[in-house]
């Protein structure tokens, strides 16, 4: 992350923006914000497919994010890149969603997550082989059957990791843990995915 | 299989690396195939549109098969009513006319009885009255 002056804001890691002057206007600020949405629309997206599985509630979710960042754009103060200050936002955005499902428990009859072994048959195809691919297709529902099993913020932490391949201080940040914490849940996380693969084995 | 372990300082498990590559692999392709879908925003408008209809349709069912069987149910217990009054006014008719025949054959026979009793009576006097009878012919002489 990088900091230009103390009103710069870090979009991305290793790009800067020149802070809104008043006489700017509104046009440079929304402009900025388009650039926002364009470039990390898809991370969010995917973040909150792989936490949610539903493709629906994924898409609303990012639009409502994309949505809250934009009210509180103003307030942004770049102390962390803009993926991370937006991944907290669809963090938050998602524990709502599982309090209402709690609270509102008939919703579970209606969901249209789609089961682990469903999400497990995407995959490239790749240069492999059909023996290759069907190994594959196993391990990937392997990992999503550990994932079901974890708790929300072990899985938050896990696919901020090794899906969204973010460094632990950004997951940090995101979360708003330590990063002791951080690793803590990194570690019971994988430790779980290995127990579920070496059932397989 | 070609595989590079990304995160060869942290995961030293070479089996669970792949998993994990294959994982995220999995997790983008699903994300960008949802993802480029033109269509999702529309999708979702009518998906929601479609589940309100739902709500809607199985409401009125749910609320037609209540009404009908709150309907059924009054229905049946006013027929269940009716038959019940026809019953107990049958009865009380039927207790009356026995009541009425009873009363007319008790009549009846009273009647008789006195018509037999007094004919009998006209017919014959006692002994024992025969001096009675006599002086009473003789108060009316005088």
């Amino acid at each position: 992350m990088r900091r230009d002056g103390a009103s710069t804001k870090v979009m991305a890691a290793g790009t800067a923006v020149k802070p809104m002057t008043a006489g700017a206007g509104e046009e440079i600020a929304a402009q900025e914000f388009a650039r926002i949405v364009e470039s990390h629309r898809p991370q969010i997206f995917r973040f909150l497919l792989a936490s949610l599985r539903d493709v629906d509630l994924a898409e609303t979710l990012t639009q409502e994010c994309f949505l809250k960042a934009h009210r509180s754009w103003k307030h942004f103060r770049g102390e962390s890149s803009a993926m991370t200050w937006l991944m907290r936002i669809a963090i938050n955005l998602q524990k709502d969603h599982w309090r209402n499902r709690r609270m509102q428990f008939w919703r579970h009859t209606r969901s249209n997550a789609v089961d682990a072994d469903d999400a497990g048959e995407w995959l490239p195809s790749g240069e492999r082989t059909v023996e290759q691919q069907l190994l594959a297709r196993e391990q990937v529902a392997q990992v999503w059957k550990a994932v079901e099993g974890l708790s929300e913020r072990q899985r938050t932490v896990f696919l901020l990791r090794y899906v969204e391949e973010r460094e632990l201080s950004e997951i940090a940040q995101a979360t708003g843990l330590s990063e002791g914490t951080v690793k803590a849940h990194l570690s019971r996380a994988l430790g779980r995915v290995r127990a579920e693969l070496r059932g397989t084995r | 299989m070609n595989f590079e372990n990304k995160w060869a300082g942290e995961i030293d498990d070479p089996v669970l690396a792949e998993a994990l590559q294959h994982f995220k692999a999995s997790v983008d392709a699903w994300s960008e195939a949802a993802y480029s879908q033109p269509q999702t925003v529309l999708r979702t408008a009518l998906h929601s549109w479609r589940r309100a209809v739902g709500w809607a349709l199985g409401c009125v069912l749910a609320a037609g098969s209540l009404a009908g069987g709150v309907y059924e149910h009054h229905h049946r217990q006013e027929l269940a009513r009716i038959a019940a009054m026809q019953a107990a006014q049958k009865a009380l008719q039927a207790r009356l006319e026995a009541e009425q025949s009873a009363a007319a054959s008790a009549v009846t026979q009273d009647q008789d009885l006195l018509a037999t009793v007094d004919s009998d009576v006209s017919r014959e006097v006692p002994a024992a009255m025969e001096p009675l009878a006599q002086l009473m012919d003789e108060d009316g002489a005088r």
